[in-house]
């Protein structure tokens, strides 16, 4: 799908699956950013947070003062999709004593939540309003452990949510990016076309 | 239904860790100074290749209780070796629950002539390689992670250099053949006909590849970034090291702007001694490690 209007979507590039989403940005057709700088947020119309190791992106991300400048834009109505460390990075709080990093999403989230690399796993699950099947590859993922009343959740897989939306924010707990399906990022894809016309 | 251990999952690990560095530590101290460093992983082992090196006889996988301590210490992955070919050490530490295992020339090799078969775990796999058939021989295996062989725990990172050029040097050429050459090159390189058509199509390798084997400094992890790495693990360079916390900050962001050299320029300043370091050619063959594997 060519779109008539390229979105500019940016990946955060600091660590992790940066390569995977931005093929996916370019497949539908938009200009894939790579983020390392504050300054490179100004050229971009949304935000992916890709998977990886949360603690390495959260750190590095607020010694290049990215935290900062992503957590103002987003209260702005920025859109931003997380997939698994990236839903991590979004959430309010994190369960253990562990510091939340962007805080911009009311949910509490829990990490390595289905175990360890050998029971990290596939599976197909429903996706509200995107899809019935959707392939979710689940590595080490997290869940969101409870959340606002604002918050609408996408999917559960075993009595977890995986995945959820609130306002501009997207995340899942499973990587889209690793599995050739698009579905999801057009859905984000949407949103960020949709917040770019109330823009102008 | 949930399926486990499919080459997506394993693989896909692995796609998570690009970009970062990887550590060797040998207790839950080291493993709290990697993760504080910004570390995607760790690599629990009874002792650093240098270590090992200097101790000879035979080198095999760790206590498990030098794992688990490991495993209980950190929240970022945790990787172990086992020797070539040694099937039970392998179960072993899946059986532990370490996340990734490291098929490792660094330990002495368990199989003269063979490698574990490692489709058949739900757990992936990291092997070495000095050459693109080497790399394919052990991703046809079952590795979903691939890295330099270099030459461990020398702090001396032309090996790593070598075997990453050799590498980038042989995929470009078979991205650059007409089909009807491809056949021949497999025989050439010793590599199964699909991955290369594979290779011949995407221009890369189907797993990520990392360089390993000689990583000492900032520079060095940026070095091998240049190159075409897609991440780095440090053995020995990071708790050899005068300051370790310093060390294994500066290459966690080294790996991140290699391209960035007023940073690394900063990165490097005032960083204390590096691993002391061993010159190639003062070591015996039967001294290389890269060697090892077939």
């Amino acid at each position: 799908m060519v779109s008539e209007k390229r979105l500019n979507i940016g990946v955060l590039n600091v660590q992790g699956a940066v390569s995977e989403h931005a093929e996916f940005v370019r497949s539908l057709g938009d200009n894939a950013i790579l983020v390392k700088h504050p300054e490179d947020l100004d050229q971009i119309d949304g935000l992916i947070i890709p998977g990886g190791e949360s603690t390495t992106i959260g750190k590095l991300m607020d010694k290049y003062q990215l935290s900062e400048t992503i957590r103002e834009k987003a209260k702005q109505g920025f859109p931003l999709f997380g997939t698994c460390a990236g839903l991590i990075l979004l959430a309010k709080e994190i369960e253990g004593n562990e510091k939340a990093h962007l805080q911009l999403m009311k949910m509490t989230v829990n990490r390595n939540s289905f175990g360890r690399q050998r029971e990290s796993f596939e599976t197909p699950i429903a996706v509200k309003g995107v899809a019935e099947d959707f392939p979710a590859v689940f590595i080490r993922a997290p869940h969101i452990v409870e959340c606002a009343a604002d918050v609408n959740v996408l999917s559960e897989y075993e009595g977890k949510m995986v995945a959820a939306q609130q306002g501009n924010l997207l995340v899942t707990a499973f990587h889209p990016e690793l599995t050739g399906d698009t579905r999801i990022h057009r859905h984000f894809r949407q949103i960020v076309e949709n917040h770019k016309k109330s823009q102008q | 239904m949930a399926i486990t251990g499919t080459e997506r999952v394993k693989r896909g690990m692995a796609q998570m860790q690009k970009n970062g560095v990887i550590m060797d530590v040998i207790n839950a101290e080291q493993a709290k100074v990697a993760e504080a460093a910004g570390a995607v992983a760790v690599m629990a082992l009874e002792r650093v290749p240098s270590d090992i090196r200097a101790a000879g006889g035979v080198a095999r996988m760790a206590d498990p209780t030098i794992i688990e301590e490991v495993m209980k210490s950190v929240s970022i992955p945790v990787m172990a070796k086992c020797r070539i070919g040694h099937i039970a050490e392998a179960r072993i530490l899946e059986a532990l629950g370490v996340d990734y295992i490291d098929e490792s020339e660094v330990l002495t090799p368990a199989d003269d002539r063979y490698h574990v078969n490692k489709r058949e775990f739900t757990v992936p796999f990291v092997c070495g390689a000095r050459n693109l058939g080497e790399a394919l021989r052990r991703i046809v295996e079952g590795a979903s992670m691939i890295r330099t062989k270099g030459e461990p725990g020398t702090g001396n990172i032309v090996e790593a250099v070598k075997h990453m050029r050799e590498v980038q040097a042989q995929i470009r050429k078979v991205a650059s053949m007409s089909e009807d050459e491809l056949v021949a090159e497999a025989k050439n390189i010793g590599a199964p006909i699909e991955l290369l058509i594979q290779i011949h199509k995407d221009g890369k390798l189907p797993v990520v590849n990392f360089a390993a084997g000689g990583v000492a400094t900032p520079a060095d992890a940026a070095l091998m970034m240049e190159l075409g790495a897609d991440g780095i693990f440090v053995g020995s360079g990071i708790f050899k090291s005068e300051s370790p916390e310093k060390f294994a900050r500066a290459i966690v962001d080294a790996t991140m702007n290699y391209k960035d050299y007023d940073l690394l320029a900063k990165l490097s300043h005032g960083l204390g001694t590096p691993m002391r370091g061993i010159e190639l050619s003062t070591l015996n063959d039967n001294e290389r490690m890269a060697e090892r594997g077939w």
